[in-house]
């Protein structure tokens, strides 16, 4: 472990970025779980803690900007300060889109909470919170300790919430050609489908933060992705292909 | 021929300029290996070696007593003038070994400049503290050229503006800034093309700072610059390659943007971030 800093109000000031990270973090974890839980249990009341605790969120990314920003004018961090202070910039970004999508599925899950959910959907995107919230405590893990290994694997993971994607995108599809009365209600679990995703995308960027933050540099080459629904196509059984 | 246990990556400094614009590796202006210096009994520097690539500022950090002065000081044998003084090892300039006996201490400084914490004009006129190097070391011909030396000088170290109409005024009556300035003028004189320079901000203001740094960066495309600093951020600021002293060691060395944001050492990344070491 480094040494402690002889001026003991910027140690104190850098412990305290790391706990705002870990605070920001949980709660973005919190919306994400309550949000979901919401649609789950077609409760629209759950959803509005988590509407509501992005406020927070937002609030905290303003400080944390404002703070590291203060330091780099009066403490001009060195070396892993420096490190540290530029990676809590990054990270706050992508906690406060994080927590922008989680709510915006709070929202959804109330907007869609009178609609009878098929069950085999609902699992699946289940499926993909799970694993999005898993990598988001993993990387938050990773950043408190510095971690870069761990943050590697939430980097190479991030594949697995893209083949889930892939997966629900064509149910979903599927469930609308079939009925046209399951549009409304799907266009909705589609875009939660891809907040979940999108969510995976800033874990990704956070566990790249965070191999800089412990290691003085980005992870090497192209970050293992899945995600196909930009050229899927799923045609409605019986109807043949145009062409 | 660079010894392969102490060289260093140089491909790791893209901006650094290159000898005659050939591209590769940087011409090594001055070359240590093995250096010890012993005040008496005391071992004030061990085992030094480095690269001081031509053309480029070098900075030398490191708590009070590390040895970065006493190294520094190796360079152009100031260290000779201290009587119970030792230096062993290896220093050359160009190839050629400075402590060859053959090597006249005084012409070595005329090529290797330096500039002090403090600045200290000859208490003699503006003119004169230029002029007086280019005059014993036999640099101008006649009154002219003199003149002319003055003058680029001046021009070089970014003073003739402000001194070109009081050039036989005092040279003490000038502010630090500008005093400063004019030793930089009085070191150019003589045509070095290595200039030492110890903590030279260290007694002046930001502006006067900044001045100087600014001609520090003019500087580095015809000299070959090594400052001794005891402001990290000045470090950061002038030079391309930065060395780390601790005890009487040099811990670390390499390009700055690495030395600042990632050092190697635990112990250079607890100096330069303010840690109990």
């Amino acid at each position: 472990m480094p040494h402690q800093h002889i001026v003991k109000s910027y140690e104190a000031e850098l412990s305290q970025l790391d706990a705002k990270i870990g605070h920001m973090g949980g709660l973005a974890e919190q919306i994400l779980g309550e949000a979901f839980a919401s649609l789950e249990q077609r409760n629209p009341q759950r959803a509005e803690l988590a509407v509501a605790s992005d406020h927070t969120i937002d609030q905290l990314q303003l400080e944390l900007e404002e703070q590291v920003i203060t330091m780099i004018a009066r403490r001009q961090p060195m070396a892993n300060d420096l490190r540290q202070v530029m990676a809590v910039l990054k990270v706050v970004g992508d906690l406060e889109r994080i927590g922008d999508l989680a709510k915006n599925i709070g929202k959804r899950a109330q907007a869609t909470a009178s609609e009878n959910h098929p069950r085999a959907l609902v699992t699946g995107l289940r499926h993909m919170v799970d694993l999005a919230l898993r990598q988001l405590k993993d990387v938050l893990d990773a950043f408190a300790t510095r971690d870069a290994e761990k943050a590697l694997d939430v980097w190479n993971n991030d594949e697995r919430i893209d083949a889930l994607y892939n997966s629900v995108f064509r149910e979903l599809l599927t469930y609308m050609m079939e009925d046209p009365r399951n549009i409304g209600l799907c266009t909705h679990l589609l875009f939660i489908a891809k907040n979940v995703e999108r969510i995976g995308d800033h874990t990704t960027n956070i566990a790249e933060t965070v191999t800089y933050l412990a290691q003085g540099a980005f992870p090497h080459g192209e970050r293992p992705k899945n995600d196909q629904t930009s050229t899927t196509m799923v045609t409605q059984p019986g109807i043949p292909e145009a062409g | 021929m660079l010894n392969a246990e102490v060289s260093m990556d140089m491909s790791l400094i893209p901006e650094m300029k290159m000898l005659n614009g050939q591209s590769g590796t940087p011409a090594i202006k001055v070359e240590a290996r093995g250096v010890d210096v012993y005040y008496g009994e005391k071992h004030a520097l061990k085992n030094v070696s480095v690269d001081i690539p031509e053309r480029s500022v070098m900075s030398f950090i490191g708590p009070s007593g590390c040895g970065k002065s006493t190294f520094l000081r190796c360079i152009n044998r100031m260290n000779d003038t201290v009587s119970s003084c030792r230096v062993t090892g290896r220093i050359t300039i160009d190839g050629a070994d400075i402590y060859d006996p053959d090597v006249d201490p005084v012409e070595l400084r005329s090529r290797v400049g330096m500039v002090f914490q403090k600045p200290n004009p000859f208490p003699k006129s503006i003119y004169e503290n230029v002029a007086y190097g280019p005059r014993i070391h036999a640099k101008a011909a006649n009154k002219t050229e003199l003149d002319e030396i003055v003058e680029r000088s001046l021009k070089r170290a970014s003073l003739w503006p402000e001194v070109k109409d009081r050039l036989s005024d005092s040279g003490t009556s000038l502010s630090g800034g500008q005093q400063q300035r004019l030793c930089i003028a009085r070191a150019i004189a003589v045509d070095p093309n290595i200039i030492l320079m110890d903590e030279p901000c260290s007694s002046l203001d930001p502006i006067a700072t900044a001045r100087i740094e600014e001609l520090m960066e003019e500087l580095r495309d015809s000299y070959t610059i090594v400052i001794v600093t005891h402001s990290m951020q000045q470090a950061a600021r002038v030079s391309q390659r930065t060395a780390f002293f601790h005890m009487g060691s040099l811990v670390e060395q390499g390009e700055t943007k690495k030395i600042f944001t990632n050092p190697v050492d635990q112990r250079t990344q607890d100096y330069i971030t303010g840690r109990f070491g």
